[in-house]
Formats: structure tokens, C-alpha cells, sequence
């Protein structure tokens, strides 16, 4: 009896709707687990990666070299590190309505290792970023495994970060911790198309602002300037979807869709499109398309209504209404194999970037306001253009 | 609650073996030979390297929104 009354539960349990679709995913997650088949996971090529990178736009001006090093040791470790230079000339928005134009430069160094064993790599690295003002250690893990040959990669990372603030000519000086926390699925899904799921929760814990900025409160038809106030905590969680398509000939579309939301409120998309053309064997160009808006946050306000009005209060654009976008154009030309002795690979490329920003509630206070009362300057916006140029070398 | 017991352990070893018979209906669909399209380097979803970290230090530097980028690694440690 006891039986039959299990059988009965167990056929109008499994034949339900629910559970047919619950099965079929548990058997895809199960066979993607247990499959074996196919060939192994491969470490990157050892190459050299030389960068310059400019960018000029809003009152900036930046650049500097970047340096990427790859080297294998045996046939299961590859190592690799990277130097970065940020030459920084400032003159925008927030430093001239509030402080004085500067320069500095920041410095980043980084060094990590990839172990491979059959499907499975394991990698960790360090990096150290410096500037007069700021400083910043960060060590990452991550693991990453080919599954259901090869047609799907999965990959989950850890990274732990330690930042020093401190101001110019001051003896200011907070600390903050961060998380990070990522996970990564790629899947092969015709023999034309991937697809490519990123999803990174990061955590920050301690001095948030940005010791520089201020916010603006109303005095009379004025206003004056106050030392913003942030939260000590901040979690984010992004999700992003990526797509890449092998079109009928010899080219290839890229889609790309994130949503990013954070414990401030700011809830922002992020669209971008990217079309990839060879010609012959030597030339590869592409464009691109990429557009951002986002919300702004909670304690953000182009201005206050007095001082010290709310427990929190922020006026930097980044926390503003605002959005962007970025046409892209982009050439590379390739030496392949024999063309150049002891070289596998040379690639040169050009990319040049036009981004456009436009701003909802951050207003333009170098400008006078149309009313003669603060608060009715007009809206801020800038452009930017960002040129980077590359050599890749594989050996 | 010998029966709930029993129920419970029914629909867990349904659950536990279902899916592993069910492996034989579901193979790498895509063979190895099939894959000269996706190993042609215009179809990596990162073919830029260093270049293509800048460009998310460029974005990151003034947007809210931060991760998800797609590249391998640990992050920059920037603000």
C-alpha cells in the first residue's frame, strides 16, 4: 500500500510541467559536469604587448605606455606581469570649479602565474597601483575549467584589495577594503556563435569619497562648497551577456548587453555592438558602437538645500544622471608565421575612440546661470577621444 | 512518516539518477571538426589585450557601474 501511494506521488510528481522542466535542466547541468570528451584547455601564448594609450577630453589629458609580458615555464606554468603609466594633466570640471589644475602620474605594476592541469587552470596574481595621492594592493585567485568538450568554459575568481587615500600636500590619509567576486560561463552554442555570461558582485568597505570633490549648498541666490560625504560601504552586482557571431563570410558581430545596480541606487545598461572585417590575410579592421546611461545615486544632488542637509551627500558626475556613447574604429595588420624570424605572430593595430558624454543633473557652474540663481547654470557635457596603439608579439 | 520518508528518498534518487540516464540524449553538438569558424581569432570575445583593459579603465574611471567586463584577472585596483 505504502508503495503504490510512493508510485503514485512519484508519476504525478515527475510528470508535472515543473518538474519535466527541472529535469531537463538537472540532466544538462549533470552532463556538462561529467563530460570529459574532447581536447584540453591551453595556457596563453608567450608574447610581448607594448600599449600607448592618450587620452584627451573634458580637460584631461592622459597617457602613457602599458607593457604585457607573457612567458611560459615547462609546459604547465605560464607567468605573466604588466607596467602602466598614467600621465595625468587635469584641468576638468570638478577641479576647476573647486581646486586647481594638476599633474601627476600613476604607476601600475603586476605580476601573476597560470597553472594548467588537463581542463583546469589555475591562476593568481598581485598588483600594486601608486600615485602621489593614492595607493592600492590587490590579489586575485581564480580557477577556470573546460567542460562538455570543450563547448562550455565556466570560471570563478576572487580578488581582495587594499586602498590607501590620501590628499596632496596633507597629511589625510583613509583606508578601504574590496572584494570582488566573479563568475564567468562561455558557451559554444552553433559552430557560427558563442555566447559569454560574466557576473562580478563587488564589495568596498571603508573611505569612499573622493577626498578632492565637494558638494554645493544654497546661501541666498549663491552657493558655497561643503566636503562631500559618502556611505563606508558600497556592493555592486554586474551581469553581462555577450554574444559573438561568425557571419556567412569572413567577418564577425559582436553583442553585448550588462545590467549593473549597487547598494548607492545608481542602476545602470550598457549596449555595445562591435563588427569585425579581415581583408586577405594581413589586415583585420572593425567599428564599434557603445552606448551607457545610468541612474544616479541616492545622496547625489547638483545641489543641496543648506549645509549639511542630509546624512550623505554627493556631487561627483560619475554619481550623476547621466549617459555616454563611443564610436570606435579600430585597424590591425598581421605578420603571421615565418614572415618575421623567431616571431609566431606580429600584430600592429590603431584604435581610435570618439565618446561623448552628456549629463542629466550636473550642472556647468564655470558658467553663469541663466536665472542669476544657483542652480540654473546649464547642463555639463564633454567630449573625448582615446587613441591606443599596439604591438603584439607571440613567440 | 515512514511514507514521507520514503516519498523524500524516492524524489531524491530521481533526481540524482534521471539526469545521468538522461546523458545520453545530450552530446557536444558541435564537433571538433565543425570549429574552424569559432578558432578564427576575429571571433574572440577579448582580442585587444592590454589595449583592450585601457579601454575598461577608461570606462570604469567615469561611469558608475564597474565589473563584468568579460577580461580574465583581478581587477585594477583603481578608483
Amino acid at each position: 500500500m505504502v508503495q503504490k501511494v510512493v508510485q503514485e506521488v512519484v508519476v504525478v510528481v515527475t510528470s508535472s510541467p515543473f518538474f519535466k522542466i527541472f529535469f531537463r535542466l538537472l540532466t544538462i547541468v549533470n552532463c556538462l559536469l561529467l563530460s570529459t570528451v574532447g581536447q584540453a584547455a591551453t595556457l596563453p601564448p608567450d608574447s610581448v604587448d607594448a600599449l600607448y594609450h592618450r587620452y584627451e577630453g573634458g580637460g584631461m589629458e592622459i597617457d602613457g605606455p602599458f607593457v604585457l609580458l607573457r612567458k611560459s615555464v615547462g609546459t604547465q606554468f605560464s607567468l605573466n606581469g604588466h607596467y602602466y603609466v598614467d600621465t595625468v594633466s587635469a584641468a576638468s570640471i570638478d577641479v576647476v570649479a573647486t581646486a586647481s589644475p594638476y599633474e601627476e602620474e600613476r604607476t601600475e605594476y603586476s605580476a601573476g602565474i597560470d597553472y594548467i592541469h588537463e581542463k583546469t587552470i589555475l591562476s593568481a596574481g598581485y598588483t600594486n597601483s601608486e600615485e602621489n595621492d593614492f595607493s592600492a594592493d590587490t590579489l586575485f585567485v581564480s580557477i577556470s575549467q573546460d567542460f562538455f568538450g570543450d563547448l562550455t568554459n565556466l570560471s570563478l575568481g576572487y580578488s581582495r584589495g587594499w586602498d590607501e587615500v590620501g590628499m596632496r600636500k596633507s597629511t589625510f590619509s583613509e583606508e578601504t577594503d574590496r572584494q570582488n567576486y566573479k563568475f564567468g560561463l562561455s558557451q559554444v552554442i552553433t559552430k557560427n556563435m558563442l555566447l559569454g555570461l560574466d557576473v562580478d558582485i563587488i564589495s568596498d568597505q571603508g573611505y569612499l569619497n573622493n577626498p578632492y570633490r565637494s558638494y554645493r549648498y544654497r546661501v541666498g541666490a549663491g552657493f558655497e562648497t561643503a566636503t562631500e560625504k559618502y556611505p563606508e560601504t558600497r556592493t555592486s552586482t554586474a551581469v553581462a551577456l555577450r554574444s559573438m557571431y561568425y557571419l556567412p563570410y569572413r567577418a564577425s558581430i559582436k553583442a553585448e548587453y550588462r545590467f549593473f545596480s549597487d547598494s548607492w541606487g545608481v542602476d545602470a545598461d550598457t549596449y555595445e555592438l562591435q563588427y569585425v572585417h579581415p581583408i586577405g590575410s594581413s589586415w583585420v579592421l572593425e567599428g564599434r558602437y557603445r552606448y551607457y546611461e545610468q541612474s544616479k545615486a541616492d545622496f547625489y544632488s547638483d545641489i543641496f538645500p543648506f549645509k549639511d542637509s542630509q546624512d550623505f551627500m554627493g556631487r561627483d558626475k560619475e554619481l550623476s544622471t547621466f549617459s555616454n556613447y563611443t564610436v570606435g574604429l579600430g585597424a590591425s595588420y598581421i605578420f603571421g608565421k615565418g614572415a618575421i624570424a623567431h616571431v609566431d605572430r606580429l600584430k600592429i593595430t590603431a584604435l581610435v575612440d570618439y565618446l561623448e558624454f552628456e549629463y542629466e543633473d550636473f550642472r556647468d557652474v564655470t558658467k553663469p546661470s541663466a536665472s542669476a540663481v544657483a542652480g540654473d547654470e546649464p547642463l555639463f557635457g564633454f567630449d573625448a577621444w582615446v587613441t591606443r596603439l599596439s604591438v603584439t608579439m607571440e613567440y | 512518516m515512514r511514507v514521507l520518508s520514503t516519498k523524500a528518498l524516492s524524489i531524491i534518487v530521481l533526481i540524482v539518477m534521471a539526469p545521468l540516464h538522461g546523458c545520453s540524449d545530450i552530446k557536444p553538438w558541435v564537433k571538433p571538426y565543425e570549429r574552424s569558424n569559432l578558432a578564427d581569432p576575429i571571433m574572440s570575445l577579448s582580442r585587444h589585450g592590454a589595449a583592450g583593459s585601457y579601454i575598461h579603465h577608461v570606462y570604469q574611471a567615469r561611469e558608475s557601474a564597474r565589473g563584468a567586463e568579460g577580461g580574465a584577472g583581478g581587477g585594477c585596483g583603481c578608483n
